[in-house]
């Protein structure tokens, strides 16, 4: 059937939760209502990033983009444009700088972006394949498949550089050579989709709106390092990318882009979705294979590594999200192109989110060494309400900690180190000056409280220590020891604990106790909060009895 | 603390060597050893909670943390591998704050009355603690508030001092497979928890006490029948009789002092004469007597075609896991009670008829180096007299405190005998004490019986000593008779499996639930590790050797007790007596 | 066999061919049931043939998952930083005060339990929080009470 327009409504976790399925209710109500069901089809479409806010629609081929929207206004956008053909200009998306919206296909929505993994999001429908493969998806499986050995695979991501973005950096192709290398029939390639770090949401956005470019990158490294099984380990709070991802996989299968003999090749891989179930350590990447496993997600002793002995004790690579799906352009567009992105020693784009007290919130992709500045100030429009900037969160909070004078540092995996920071997964929780770092600080803490596997003294008892510190500073009841007792077990933390998670926990206090010595001192010293957010006065609390 | 072991020298001299740097010194260590195992060969015993022999590591409490050089972290030695050229120093100041922090982190979450724990003196924590000069706890905050589960008739779990090393669940899981305990909730709220959360009483815990001789604190220990008995013996009306298992008299002294291994019947004796009992007797006697009821037992069931393969039924714990998951097992296992049962109900009967006192005023009491008694003689199957036929139960260790507290020194004892009747054993009821005895002895009796020849040989020699799973073959009248023995629930679960699965060719299998037999019972004394377990092996034998009899057959008060009372062996009396049942229990 | 048991096997049966699907049965047992009572760990338990304590430390050891009775719609409020600099402790105090309860309590209808989560991966919508599996986000009083009321009905 031949529709004169289609209507992309953004469909993901974010906007669903600003009410998309029910404007996406109303338009095809709307659309019904005035016969035009025939004429005009309805589509779901994923993010666009922190460029056009949420919820949005798209209506094409006219290339009209109405963003916010909300189920009032769809009324006249069906009758006025759908209907009449007229734009309805107060709703218009006014883009950067007021630029004209109906410019916005082809894309480029920022000056700043460069879109590799975001390549498909907003764009295309994520629930039909046709779309991912209109633009050239599935092409760097084939290419593989009939043009490359396993090794030269291996090679071509080893010369991109591409490093892993979920946090650590380290570079993929090793992993998939040292996997490939390892001993073993039985190998098993997994995505790390558990995104737990606060403050990230660029795996869930990739997943809802592009999730075949995921599928298409682990069948890439199922065929480099001889693994027939994948495993996509997803937290159990991306429901929607659950479900874009099981349709995903039934149509790759229908297609013969999944399953048995791969395009009529000798090689076979498919994909199955494990869904977490509300544990943050799951990201450690061994945490998440006992999690695959049935068990209790806690650590395991490193080494052997997974390359060696992974899932099920058999070869395993684990990658991120987004490191997936860097991998079928890097194979199409070659290893040069990816270097020629980015720094010299951190090649490729990095997807941050910017979240917290800044006026454009979302995601954006942009070069790898793009300063904390360029990010904050005009990606992000800068600081909401005109305050000013007290610290970003780089990586949530097990990452790094930016300072104001840190600004102007380029953002990659090997610059941040230097700062004693870390770029981490690429959230950007930007904190305004109003907020209390005492306060801060202790959310920091409780979350790390709270997500603790407790299977090592250092983090199980040391969280609980440094949340009831902060707790008595918070009531006036801290002293100046306090404040070396908070360093004390940082470090002590850092050195000692068992895992990334245990070891990593202190960072952002450690970092704040130095550059915020002031206001830790103003609430110990003077027992006061100079941003009047702590209590400062103590409550009593009953005690309990509990039975195990 | 772990010694070298035979096996770890075996290493080193068959593995190539590498040469690392401990503390700054050049040394050799075997390939493959981790960096914990190179520093004891080297004679640093560097400290541990959560590792414990025979277990997988942990690698959680983090006590046991070096620094290496180039690593930015401190690495935990349990389960870090030595490599070539590493640098290790194991008591710099970062190394020495991070175990200081360690265990003052782990002591602002612990009740800190040591004088009001069971293990107060034998204690992981509290050396630790004094070793490293802990004087304050910088670090204080909100602590967890527990209910003690008092539930099981054996083991008392206390989560409040317990701290999370997780060795009661390996050993529950690894060594017995019984897995009644494992980890739950997570983070500060992680506890050990019985199964869905269940009190433990309630649970598939076979009250083996292992879990206790695993445990660094006093966060699980036995129920204790101290107070009972106190009040037995200082009960002018209670007529209180003491019968002692076979594993007690040469574990006993470890606790005055005396080397692991040590035999001290005779001191053992006059000991517990001046603590206050009115006889002294020995569950060896009832041993014998378990011989006698089971090698019949044994041969009816080879000569009628009855079910084989025979198993034995001395170890409770052994019993309550056999009911929990292999209840199709049951008929295989034998009907003869425990040493202790047969004792505490020839006692209530035959001896309170010889002496003319009435049963109910009677106390029967046994030192036992286990915990699973407890459950046992509370069972509702162990009342043959009419009354419950053991009244209380202590473990070795509970039975030395209670000679400490009256001021008794075990080893300033002279040496005494045991009463008479029920005091009169053999060597064969002297070996139920170590893994393979009951085996051992049956084989002795069961061979004269049926061939009517005299037993030249009497050792057993391939049943003994400390491998999982042991196997022989008897020729008995031409016959080929295959016996196995186990001991640990984990290898004895290797021989059922094969039993169940109808590819076992034994005719006879002897299980103990614990390690090592009853001389690695879970109510022996602390510390009970691989190396006291053979010594107090060598000590069962020796006592073997040592008696002029050494069949159980051949015992005098046992043949007199047939004559007297019980008649036939496997006879009416003897079995509403002597013989019980078994019920099948919930698997999870 | 009641209602639950059965239940269970349909869900036991689809997972047959997995490897350890410990983890993906409970979640599917408590989507349907709502939480996980502890006669059906014991019932997994035993159909799975792992100890039932290592299914209770499973069980236990997950936010989402729950072996006490919840209510019929768990309201998991967003506490981590993105979501908490734009003001998740109102939401919270808004949610207590219209529902009457704390947070780890349920309603004495039993239609909500509220709890407090990690990040829900919505920060471009902080402060958010999740109704079973549907996530709400730039909540204010208003907008919570609209939520609310929605659910009510």
């Amino acid at each position: 059937m031949f529709y004169r327009a289609h209507v992309l409504v953004e469909m993901t976790s974010g906007s669903i939760a600003l009410g998309a399925a029910q404007l996406k209710e109303q338009l095809e109500r709307e659309i019904a209502r005035l016969g035009l069901q025939d004429e005009v089809k309805v589509l779901e479409t994923g993010s666009f990033g922190a460029a056009i806010p949420s919820p949005f629609i798209a209506v094409y081929p006219d290339n009209i983009v109405y963003a916010p929207v909300s189920v009032q206004h769809v009324r006249k956008i069906v009758e006025e444009h759908l209907l009449k053909g007229r734009v309805v200009k107060e709703l218009l998306f006014i883009g950067e700088r007021g630029r004209d919206v109906t410019a916005f296909i082809p894309l480029s929505p920022m000056a700043k972006e460069k879109r590799v993994v975001l390549r498909n999001c907003g764009l295309i429908d994520p629930l039909n394949i046709e779309e991912y493969i209109a633009r050239d998806g599935y092409m760097a499986l084939a290419k593989v498949l009939t043009e490359m050995t396993p090794e030269e695979v291996i090679e071509v991501v080893k010369r991109s550089g591409l490093q892993g973005r979920g946090g650590a950096g380290f570079p993929t192709g090793l992993k998939w050579e040292f996997t490939r290398r390892a001993e073993g029939e039985e190998k098993y390639i997994v995505c790390n989709a558990d995104e737990g770090e606060p403050g990230t949401f660029k795996d869930r956005l990739i997943l809802e709106g592009d999730p075949h470019s995921v599928l298409e990158a682990m069948a890439i490294a199922g065929y480099a390092v001889g693994a027939r099984e994948g495993y996509i380990y997803v937290r159990a709070e991306y429901p929607q990318s659950i479900r874009h991802l099981e349709v995903a996989i039934v149509q790759a299968r229908e297609r013969g882009l999944l399953g048995e003999r791969i395009l009529g090749t000798s090689f076979s891989f498919d994909v199955k979705i494990r869904r977490g179930a509300g544990a943050y350590v799951c990201g450690e990447e061994t945490a998440l294979l006992e999690s695959i496993e049935g068990k209790r997600g806690e650590p395991r002793v490193k080494p052997p590594y997974p390359p060696q002995r992974g899932l099920w004790g058999k070869p395993t690579v684990i990658n991120n999200v987004e490191t997936l799906a860097n991998i079928p352009p890097i194979i199409l567009n070659g290893p040069e192109w990816f270097r020629g992105i980015g720094t010299p020693t951190c090649p490729g784009t990095k997807v941050f989110t910017l979240t917290g007290n800044v006026n454009t919130l979302g995601l954006v992709e942009v070069p790898m060494g793009i300063t904390l500045r360029e990010l904050v100030f005009e990606i992000g429009g800068g600081i909401r309400g005109g305050h000013g900037l007290k610290l970003v969160q780089t990586g949530g909070p097990s990452g790094g900690t930016m300072t104001p004078d840190l600004l102007d540092v380029p953002m990659a995996f090997d610059t941040l180190p230097r700062y004693n920071s870390a770029l981490g997964s690429g959230a950007l929780t930007v904190i305004d000056d109003t907020h209390c770092i005492v306060d801060v600080v202790r959310n920091f803490a409780e979350f790390f409280l709270h997500e603790s596997c407790g299977k090592c003294t250092p983090c199980r008892v040391g969280n609980r220590r440094i949340v009831d510190i902060l707790e008595r500073i918070a009531k006036g009841l801290g002293t100046l020891e306090d404040l070396e007792k908070l360093s004390y077990l940082g470090h002590y933390m850092k050195a000692t604990a068992f895992c990334g998670l245990g070891q990593a926990a202190p960072n952002p206090l450690l970092r704040c106790l130095e550059f915020f010595r002031d206001e830790f001192e103003a609430h110990v010293r003077e027992k006061r909060c100079p941003q009047g957010i702590c209590a400062m006065k103590p409550q009593a609390q009953p005690k309990k009895t509990l039975r195990v | 603390m772990v010694k070298v072991t035979s096996e770890m020298r075996e290493k080193a001299q068959t593995v190539s060597l590498v040469t690392i740097y401990l503390d700054g010194r050049e040394v050799r260590v075997p390939e493959g050893v981790t960096l914990l195992e190179a520093c004891r060969m080297e004679g640093i015993h560097v400290p541990t909670l959560c590792h414990f022999e025979g277990l997988s590591p942990w690698g959680g409490c983090r006590m046991c943390v070096v620094e290496v050089e180039g690593q930015p972290n401190l690495v935990a030695s349990c389960v870090t591998q030595v490599r070539g050229g590493m640098r290790i120093w194991t008591s710099s100041k970062k190394v020495r704050e991070a175990r200081k922090t360690n265990l003052e982190l782990l002591l602002s979450n612990h009740p800190l009355d040591c004088q009001l724990c069971d293990r107060n003196g034998s204690c992981e924590l509290q050396s630790l603690a004094y070793q490293f000069g802990i004087r304050e706890i910088r670090f204080q905050g909100e602590r967890k508030v527990y209910e003690v589960d008092q539930s099981s008739p054996s083991i008392k779990r206390d989560p409040n001092r317990c701290i999370l090393c997780g060795r009661c669940v390996r050993t529950c899981r690894e060594i017995q497979t019984v897995c009644a305990i494992d980890f739950a909730n997570r983070g500060f709220e992680t506890v050990i928890s019985p199964s869905l959360g269940l009190p433990l009483g309630e649970s598939v815990c076979v009250n083996c006490g292992q879990c206790i001789l695993a445990c660094p604190t006093g966060a699980l220990s036995e129920v204790s029948h101290v107070e009972m008995v106190w009040d037995a013996i200082n009960d002018p009306q209670k007529f209180v009789i003491l019968q002692t298992a076979p594993a007690v008299r040469v574990s006993i002294g470890e606790p005055f002092g005396l080397p692991p291994g040590t035999v001290t019947t005779g001191k053992m004796v006059a000991a517990f004469r001046r603590l206050g009992f009115d006889r002294v007797f020995d569950t060896n006697f009832a041993a014998d007597l378990t011989i006698i009821e089971e090698g019949h037992e044994f041969i009816a069931r080879l000569q009628q075609g009855g079910k084989l393969p025979l198993i034995t039924s001395c170890s409770p714990g052994w019993i309550k896991f056999m009911e929990h998951f292999y209840p199709e097992l049951m008929e295989n296992v034998s009907t003869c009670k425990s040493p202790q049962q047969m004792f505490g109900a020839v006692a209530k009967t035959y001896y309170a008829q010889k002496l003319g006192i009435d049963p109910k005023d009677m106390v029967v009491v046994s030192i036992m180096p286990c915990t699973a008694k407890k459950f046992e003689c509370q069972r509702d199957e162990m009342r043959a007299s009419g009354f419950q036929d053991v009244d209380f139960s202590l473990t070795t260790r509970e039975a030395a405190r209670m000679l400490q507290e009256k001021g008794i020194d075990l080893k300033e004892m002279p040496e005494e005998d045991f009463d008479d009747p029920l005091g009169i054993s053999t060597g064969a009821a002297a070996v139920f004490g170590a893994t393979g005895g009951v085996m051992e002895a049956a084989l002795r009796s069961v061979y004269e019986i049926l061939t009517g020849k005299t037993l030249e040989k009497v050792d057993f020699y391939s049943v003994r000593g400390m491998d999982g799973v042991k196997e022989a073959t008897v020729e008995i009248n031409g016959m080929e008779i295959h016996v196995a023995v186990a001991h640990g629930l984990g290898n004895a679960r290797k021989v059922l499996d094969e039993v169940k699965a109808g590819r076992s060719k034994y005719h006879f299998i002897e299980i103990m639930a614990c390690p090592g037999g009853c001389i690695g019972g879970g109510g022996q004394p602390i510390p009970t590790n691989l190396e006291i377990r053979m010594k107090r092996i060598e000590a069962i034998y020796q006592v073997d050797r040592s008696l002029p009899l050494r069949k159980s057959h051949e015992n005098p008060a046992i043949k007199r007790l047939y004559e007297e009372f019980l008649g036939e062996p496997n006879g009416e009396r003897a079995h509403h007596l002597l013989h019980t049942h078994y019920v099948p229990r919930e698997r999870m | 066999m009641s209602l639950v048991y059965q239940d269970v096997e349909a869900v036991i049966a689809k997972y047959r061919e997995e490897k350890t699907p410990l983890l993906c049965i409970l979640e599917e047992v408590q989507e349907k049931w709502g939480y996980l009572p502890r006669d059906v760990l014991g019932y997994i338990a035993q159909r799975l043939e792992i100890p039932s304590s290592t299914v209770y430390g499973v069980a236990t050891f997950y936010a989402f998952l729950e072996t006490k009775p919840v209510g019929k719609y768990v309201i998991r409020v967003c506490r981590s930083a993105p979501c908490h600099v734009r003001g998740a402790m109102n939401v919270l105090e808004t949610l207590k005060k219209e529902l009457g309860i704390r947070e780890g309590e349920t309603t004495r209808d039993g239609k909500f339990t509220l709890e407090v989560t990690s990040c829900l991966g919505v920060c471009g919508v902080a402060p958010a929080m999740m109704i079973n599996d549907v996530t709400y986000g730039n909540l204010t009083e208003d907008r919570i009470r609209e939520v609310l009321a929605f659910y009510r009905d």
